[in-house]
């Protein structure tokens, strides 16, 4: 209620009521407890585990972050102008194929320590070179002919969060779902209906956004972009001041390196799990590994602009958890570092590398499986300008098993989020899930069974009378079926949609009855 | 979904303020009321004459406002006020202030355009063939590089590809410079195709293949940053011959040797990539979606898409046609085609200035003017437009990103943001050397028939500045909370304006005009519905 006092006492007249500007659609998901929903949820949360991403941009040169000590010669050979020196590459204790950019020191004492984990060739099968295909690729986790419009991290928060954002916050989830720091939503948090996550650059500034008198929003593509910026307006000013108390609580944290925005990126993420949100997912992302040129100095190959960036990758990620150790929250979080491909085998003579395909991700935390996942990646004896290096995991194996093994999602769920069933990699310390799928809320709006169905799936609704649609979207999102769409007595009804004939895939069942409207994932085997 | 089912023929519903605001707000930053009513009495056909209209003189280039005390090798034989864009000078921190030099200097002109298509389509190209000022680092290759943008803004297509392609600010950006027969760089080869010309749509199928065989064939480009231009150097050049896919018909060009083999095989190349229907129909989704909309479904695909590619083609890649037959199109008047576009940080930002007609020193102040404008930058920086740097090579999430598009604009950092700068220049202002960039919220008033009346006063500036409009009953409320204080009667805002009209010296009574106006016109910028378009 304070922005809206500040909003009268400084933009009204001093002592008139303005009851037009006290009612209306904020309030009720304002306030937290008041939702006519929270009767319908279970305690969520139970676990108090986090998942921190972290987006390199541009392509990460996998061969050169994870230096292939036992194919050094093939590596030299690929690679005359741009090898690292042998005895520069830091060295991994226990492991003698592998060892790090010079520039990691950070990183290697945290696998040293324990606290990582590298996976090597991560990619797909027939990958796209594209930065902007593959990135969406990556967001999605779809495959490489597959285009979906729904983000990985979407898919999760919305099996975990039915609903949202209608009924949220409410006294179960009091926080934004995920946070990405920085000033553009991902892909990744898009939701079946909307992004489940929300932006922020700077917690502890949120300008005073005002509710004003709501006129109904026409039935246009004017009315659906209206009604797009009055919820965004909503979410932001409810979660405006958890982030902000969260923010404020937490005044002391250990050093991190100046001139690195990963590295403040990521002190603002340890700030705010300190200070107490129960936000499961964050994003940080970190730009520049699109290295065609130029990518080392040609007197010393340690140095130069790949150096510079891994460098600060890892004195950001190192001061992160020494800060969360220091803030005592370090078992709580683990973290992974991506990039949308790898570079070329073969590097160009501009002193670079070009568009290439699989590469090592690295999984961080003190719950992560000390150790090197994969074999180092062949490397030809005379590599040519094509070779690639052939995928070992596929990346959906990675979110897969973090999802799983870290965040205790179970089967069912697991196969709604990730649309097939993915190797599960040792990744993170295993049998920590004691719950068995401990998050979820009751949800009897839209009910799906058998879900993944193959021929007839029966689609149970609620509806609380008046205008009531049930259509069914394909993966893209592109309206399938119009079910039914009509007018209804409040209750429960049911209703079947043959599918035999659609191939197999992620659909979308969309209940709209008025003002709510519910989307939930139907698989399709 | 929600489709507009109509097509390209010419519109024919009314010409009246709404349809004039509409066309306004799409093809340029912002309309005035002077230009609402001129455009008004043109009729439609007129409208889009002057919209097209690009005969008029190209601005004055960007001048020196600096004093780059810090630079190893200062420029001192360019004069403060004079242009450096002629200068090939190469210190690190003189290319560093004339970047930001021509950020100033590029806001100022948006801000100060004609009605014309010119501004907005120089937006347009800057998106597509996207690059970043960061990266090209040097700034005569930025300014010459958007000064190719802009004279051919309504030109050519294809030519401005061919020119493209061998532009210096371009070839450091793609890596086209280090692009030699012993390793070719795949940057360019691979974007002038995926992002520039043919795009991913579903009719799209050249190969990786083609990508690395059109990185050969653009092998040998360099630049003279004495002469600020590009040059072949035939020894770096792969003079084999270059054999693409059936995508391309299995067009195979002769490799050349000799001075003109760079030259001559981009022209084969650029037909090539021309010669192929995929290239139009890219071109006019890319328009579509930045003059219209973005849910390109299968009936707008066939109604509008397709049409207007045939035209592009037969017109050999000319654009006037195409804009032409778009914006005067039923379609583009159709109800579900207006105010359905989110602004963008630049619409939201100039268009307000131009709005307002918020005033600028004159213009060979360029000092303050220069000063006045970095706050604009800033502030398009801060809310995700960073003019000259857009996120990647890409351009702008909003105009590719499936599925939000323009709502990428909007979330929870930039949408408070936007918020706190409308409201600053309009409470504020920003102060530089003395003069004040601010709403003239009296002045504004003003301009409107009858600003004594306030229902009326009300009715106007809302059809001014919300192209979706609001409710009588929220126009009421309004009044009433805001001019009228919480009195019921109108006289006391007429009364309250006459005399301030009458008597500024009452200091009372103008206080409180130019308090409720401000408040009236806080309200309005502040509402979801300015964020339209």
């Amino acid at each position: 209620m304070m922005d809206r006092r500040k909003f009268i006492q400084n933009y009204l007249p001093a002592g008139i009521m303005v009851p037009s500007f006290v009612h209306g659609m904020g309030i009720k998901a304002f306030n937290p407890g008041h939702s006519f929903l929270n009767n319908l949820l279970l305690p969520a949360g139970d676990n108090d585990r986090v998942f921190v991403l972290v987006q390199l941009n541009g392509g990460n040169d996998g061969l050169n972050t994870v230096i292939p000590l036992d194919r050094f010669s093939n590596y030299v050979n690929a690679r005359k102008n741009i090898f690292i020196d042998e005895s520069k590459v830091l060295k991994l204790d226990g492991n003698r194929r592998v060892g790090l950019h010079p520039a990691m020191t950070g990183m290697q004492q945290m696998y040293n320590e324990g606290k990582l984990h590298i996976v090597q060739s991560v990619g797909y099968p027939q990958p796209s070179f594209s930065h902007f295909r593959a990135t969406d690729i990556w967001m999605s986790a779809s495959s490489s002919n597959q285009i979906l419009n729904t983000g990985w991290v979407g898919r999760f928060l919305d099996e975990v969060y039915p609903g949202f954002p209608s009924g949220y916050p409410n006294s179960t989830m009091t926080d934004p779902l995920a946070i990405q720091i920085g000033s553009v939503t991902s892909m990744a948090l898009q939701g079946p209906a909307q992004p489940m996550g929300m932006s922020i650059s700077n917690p502890s500034s949120f300008y005073n956004l005002v509710n004003n008198q709501v006129d109904p929003t026409p039935n246009t593509n004017a009315g659906k972009e209206l009604k797009f910026i009055r919820e965004m307006t909503n979410q932001t000013q409810q979660y405006g001041g958890v982030i902000k108390a969260a923010n404020a609580k937490v005044t002391v944290q250990n050093p991190y390196p100046t001139s690195n925005s990963l590295a403040d990126q990521l002190k603002i993420v340890a700030r705010l799990i300190k200070g107490g949100l129960k936000t499961k997912i964050y994003m940080v992302s970190y730009g520049g590994f699109d290295t065609h040129s130029a990518q080392v100095n040609s007197g010393d190959t340690s140095s130069g602009n790949h150096a510079k960036l891994l460098g600060s990758v890892s004195d950001a990620i190192k001061a992160f958890q020494d800060d969360l150790k220091y803030l005592g929250v370090e078992d709580r979080v683990v973290g992974m570092t991506f990039s949308e491909f790898g570079r070329r085998i073969l590097s160009n003579a501009s002193m670079g590398t070009d568009h290439g395909s699989a590469a090592p991700v690295f999984i961080f935390g003190t719950k992560v499986q000390q150790g090197v996942s994969g074999d180092t990646p062949a490397i030809p004896v005379t590599a040519t300008v094509g070779d690639n290096i052939p995928y070992q995991y596929d990346f959906r194996s990675v979110y897969s098993s973090i999802l799983a093994n870290w965040l205790c999602v179970d089967n069912n769920m697991l196969n709604n989020v990730m649309l097939k069933n993915f190797q599960n990699l040792p990744i993170t310390e295993l049998g920590t899930c004691s719950v068995i799928n401990p998050v979820g809320a009751v949800d009897d709006r839209i009910v799906l069974y058998p879900n993944p169905f193959h021929k007839t799936l029966s689609i149970q609704f609620k509806t609380d009378g008046g205008h009531t649609l049930v259509q069914v979207l394909d993966g893209a999102g592109r309206l399938i079926k119009i079910l039914l769409d009509r007018e209804f007595q409040a209750g429960t009804y049911k209703v079947d949609f043959d599918g035999e004939y659609l191939p197999a895939g992620i659909y979308y069942v969309r209940l709209q009855n008025m003002v709510f409207q519910k989307v939930k994932t139907a698989l399709k085997v | 979904m929600i489709t507009a089912t109509s097509g390209l023929n010419p519109y024919t519903g009314t010409w009246d303020q709404d349809a004039v605001r509409h066309l306004l707000r799409r093809t340029t930053f912002g309309a005035k009321r002077s230009s609402i009513s001129s455009f008004l009495s043109l009729g439609l056909q007129g409208a889009i004459n002057k919209l097209l209209d690009d005969s008029f003189q190209l601005p004055l280039p960007p001048v020196k406002d600096y004093t780059p005390t810090s630079a190893a090798v200062p420029d001192t034989s360019i004069v403060a006020g004079a242009t450096w864009v002629l200068d090939p000078a190469t210190d690190g921190t003189v290319a560093y202030y004339r970047r930001a030099a021509f950020k100033k200097w590029w806001v100022l002109n948006m801000i100060n355009q004609q009605d014309s298509l010119v501004e907005k389509m120089t937006m347009f190209w800057h998106n597509l063939f996207s690059t970043e000022t960061n990266d090209v680092g040097n700034a005569q290759y930025v300014y010459k590089h958007h000064a190719l943008l802009r004279a051919n803004a309504l030109g050519n297509f294809k030519s401005l590809v061919k020119s493209i392609s061998i532009d210096p600010a371009m070839l450091v950006y793609l890596n086209g410079q280090n692009n030699i027969k012993t390793a070719p760089d795949e940057n360019y080869g691979r974007e002038i195709q995926e992002l520039f010309v043919i795009g991913k749509g579903p009719g799209s199928q050249y190969t990786e293949t083609d990508v690395k065989t059109a990185a050969r064939l653009l092998t040998g480009w360099r630049i003279n940053s004495t002469k600020i231009d590009s040059y072949f150097d035939v020894t770096r050049h792969d003079t084999t011959d270059k054999q693409f896919s059936a995508f391309y018909g299995n067009k195979k060009i002769v490799g050349r040797t000799g001075a003109n083999a760079g030259i001559d095989e981009l022209n084969d190349f650029i037909d090539m990539l021309f010669g192929v229907d995929e290239a139009a129909l890219f071109l006019c989704r890319k328009l579509y979606t930045w003059f219209v909309y973005y849910q390109i479904t299968p009936e707008i695909e066939a109604a509008v898409i397709v049409p207007l590619a045939q035209i592009l083609r037969s017109n050999n890649y000319e654009l006037k046609p195409v804009l032409r037959a778009l914006l005067s199109s039923e379609h583009f008047f159709d109800v579900n085609s207006r105010a359905c576009q989110i602004k963008s940080p630049t619409d939201m930002l100039i268009g307000m200035v131009r709005e307002f007609e918020v005033s600028f020193p004159v213009a060979t102040d360029y000092m303050t003017n220069y000063g006045l404008a970095n706050l604009i930058v800033t502030y398009l920086t801060n809310l995700q437009q960073s003019i000259g740097d857009p996120p990647d090579v890409s351009g702008w999430k909003a105009y590719y990103q499936e599925p939000g598009f323009y709502e990428y604009w909007i979330n929870a950092d930039t949408l408070p943001k936007r918020l706190q700068y409308l409201d600053y220049l309009v409470n504020t202002g920003y102060t530089f050397s003395g003069f004040k960039m601010v709403v003239d919220v009296f002045a504004y008033a003003k301009r409107f028939t009858n600003p004594g009346d306030p229902m009326k006063l009300i009715d106007e500036m809302v059809a001014h500045l919300l192209p979706l409009g609001i409710s009588v009953a929220h126009k009421t409320q309004i009044k009433k909370d805001i001019l009228l204080s919480g009195q019921t009667s109108d006289y006391y805002w007429t009364n309250s304006w006459d005399t301030y009209i009458s008597t500024p010296a009452n200091v009372t009574n103008s206080k409180y005009v130019t308090t409720a106006l401000t408040k009236l016109v806080t309200y309005l910028v502040d509402l979801s519905e300015y964020q339209l378009n």
